[in-house]
């Protein structure tokens, strides 16, 4: 019975292929184009959240603010209100996995010709583990190369790619500011950050050496931002709250007095990029159902076309015995082989598209199989959906005006 | 005496038109009994077409009851009178009423398919019918690649392939030329000696004649019923 009603309605497509063909071409766009999309958005999501992997969770940059001494207000910034002090006095709170005082800044790298420009970071040994780095070779320097404000640096790879074309840098020298650093460890490469900043552009190197070597500090002790990682998300909103307190006590900060710092809470700015990205991957799955869903309303058309033309073959077939359900069942049938098969083609050049996207731009195309899965169970979803109608009022059709029916 | 095949009791059927309520049949009383060959005469809109429609649950009457052997299916529903259709009674239409993309094996194995059968068990009995009405050679061919008659003759091979104890057939012959006509009509006296009953509709006396019993329609009313006088058809 099934396989002679598959057999019918396959016989039905063949009858009036151009037909079929056009009405299929609708599924085929439709599928091909969510399967597409999902695929880009997919790949988006996942970019975005590989990226955000590698700048390190749970994250809150603390940054000095502006001095107020006698009405007089210097810049962000201006004069650091921050100290090596209160970064101490944050890492003995709870919930707080690393705290890490950092002092950066753009400088000029020299070793032997080649000179290069990158992101110098003075800062702690904790902060590799807060902003997740990790070294490809070599050792982290220690909190008593801090101590003792040692030439040693750790360096990133497209720096390293620049001042050393063809040579491992471990152990080589190289100079900022006429001071020479030996590098003891080189860090694994990240990529770039989600405003697009190559971080692997970069050196780190003890604060102590930073601050006395490069940038020079004149008020010893202070330091322009501090680096703080909450042990989950779940405890960010606590530690904020007692880092606020606790800042505003040692800065003898009084009741309605601004704070004379910053804070930034970078698993906000992470989230919310997420954010951006799923709702644009949603967006764009959306517009392509658009078409998927004309492609259904193509095959309804069609299918009441087609019970109108054959009102007489339906009368006969009810004449020999044809009960409700297997009219209803024939004409399903013919939607949702229709559908399926638009489906199956759709799939096959999204899939193909996705690819071909895959190679010829930088984009990250993610298929998934549930992606997959579930156009599949749309578009059929879809075939039942609008072939039910036609289907339906072909099965209530009267047998004896069915027959009459030239 | 043998339960009869059909027993209609003040049976009755009304249109609804524009013009408001149609009697199209009143109050008919009819008894056929298994292995009977009937031909329904009458004039144009006299109720003919209306009366076979009702013995063949096609329609349900408006009034009266319809015994089918024996049992009343006056008031059944569609899909019960469907699947009466398909094992008992057997459809000869005027136009033939095959299925043009199907082959004339498939054409006549169809009600098997709503009869659940296997596909081998449907193409064997499909050819066996065939054979019957003697278009073994044509299983394969398609309705427009043949004549009328032996269209009329697939369409009878597709009446018989339920084996049915009732063929109705509504001016079978009203397209076909008086040869082919007194063809089709053999085939179907040679049914009724199988056994068959008939019930078949027409206008003409002579394709009347083949029947035993020649029952008169009028203005919806059965208006006359007498013996032929004629013991095998033809
Ligand atoms: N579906 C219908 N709706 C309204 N009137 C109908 C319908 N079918 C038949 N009739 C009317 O019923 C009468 C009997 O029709 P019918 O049984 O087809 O006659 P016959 O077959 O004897 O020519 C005619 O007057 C016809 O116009
Ligand atoms: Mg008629």
């Amino acid at each position: 019975m099934l396989k002679a009603m598959l057999g019918e309605a396959w016989q039905a497509m063949g009858a009036n292929r151009l037909r079929s063909g056009l009405t299929m071409l609708g599924m085929v766009i439709g599928v091909g184009s969510v399967v597409l999309m999902l695929a880009i958005g997919q790949g988006a999501q996942y970019s975005v959240a590989q990226t955000i992997s590698t700048m390190g969770s749970n994250l809150y940059i603390v940054i000095s603010g502006s001095t107020s001494a006698g009405g007089l207000r210097s810049g962000s910034g201006g004069g650091p209100t921050l100290t090596i002090g209160d970064a101490e006095a944050i890492a003995e709170l709870d919930g707080v996995a690393n705290v890490a005082p950092v002092q950066q800044g753009t400088q000029q790298l020299v070793h032997g010709p080649n000179n290069w420009s990158a992101t110098v970071v003075g800062t702690t040994p904790p902060y590799l583990d807060a902003r997740a780095w990790t070294l490809q070779s070599g050792y982290p320097f220690s909190d008593s190369d801090v101590r003792a404000a040692t030439r040693v640096a750790l360096i990133g790879q497209t720096a390293a790619d620049n001042l050393f074309p063809n040579e491992d840098p471990l152990g080589k020298t190289l100079r900022i500011r006429q001071s020479p650093f030996v590098i003891i460890g080189v860090l694994a490469r990240k990529g770039q950050n989600l405003d697009g900043r190559d971080q692997d552009d970069t050196l780190l190197i003890p604060l102590t050496t930073a601050q006395r070597k490069v940038f020079g500090n004149p008020f010893p002790g202070s330091v322009r931002m501090i680096m703080v990682q909450a042990t989950s998300a779940e405890a960010m909103p606590a530690v904020e709250a007692s880092m606020v307190a606790l800042l505003r006590q040692r800065h003898r900060l009084r009741e309605g007095q601004d704070n004379d710092f910053y804070l930034r809470n970078l698993a906000a700015a992470a989230d919310s990029a997420a954010e951006t990205t799923r709702v644009m991957s949603l967006l764009l799955g959306a517009i392509a159902s658009v078409s998927l869903l004309v492609g259904g309303i193509g095959i309804m058309n069609i299918m009441l076309v087609s019970v109108t033309e054959r009102t007489r073959e339906i009368g006969i077939r009810m004449a020999i015995g044809a009960r409700q359900r297997d009219i209803l069942a024939q004409f399903l049938f013919e939607a949702l082989m229709i559908s399926v098969a638009g489906c199956l083609i759709g799939l096959l050049i999204g899939v193909g598209g996705a690819l071909l996207t895959n190679a010829l731009t930088d984009m990250v195309i993610v298929i998934s199989g549930t992606s997959v899965l579930v156009a599949f169970a749309v578009a059929a979803g879809i075939g039942i959906f609008f072939g039910y109608y036609p289907a339906h009022r072909a099965a209530a059709l009267d047998p004896i005006e069915a027959l009459r029916h030239q | 005496m043998p339960e009869a095949v059909i027993r209609t009791v003040g049976l009755g059927k009304s249109y609804l038109t524009a013009a408001g309520s149609f009697p199209a049949l009143k109050d008919v009383d009819l008894s056929i009994a298994s292995g009977e060959f009937v031909a329904i005469m009458g004039p144009s809109g006299s109720g003919k077409s209306t009366f076979m429609n009702l013995l063949g649950c096609l329609d349900t009457p408006s009034s009266g009851d319809y015994f089918l052997v024996g049992r009343n299916v006056a008031h059944l529903a569609r899909d019960e009178l469907a699947a009466l259709r398909n094992r008992c009674i057997g459809f000869v239409f005027q136009g033939f009423n095959l299925l043009p993309r199907m082959s004339l094996e498939d054409n006549v194995a169809l009600p098997l398919v709503y009869a659940g059968c296997r596909r081998e068990e449907r193409r064997q009995r499909a050819r066996r019918e065939l054979a019957r009405v003697g278009l073994a050679d044509y299983a394969g061919a398609r309705p427009n690649q043949i004549s009328g008659g032996q269209q009329q003759r697939v369409a009878i091979a597709r009446a018989l392939v339920n084996s049915p104890q009732l063929i109705l057939a509504d001016e079978p012959t009203g397209n076909l030329d008086s040869h082919t006509s007194a063809e089709i009509m053999g085939l179907f006296a040679d049914l009724n000696r199988q056994g068959i009953s008939i019930v078949l509709v027409t206008h003409e006396s002579d394709i009347a004649a083949c029947a035993a019993r020649q029952v008169r329609f009028r203005d919806g009313l059965l208006v006359s019923d007498e013996p032929t006088g004629k013991a095998t058809a033809c």
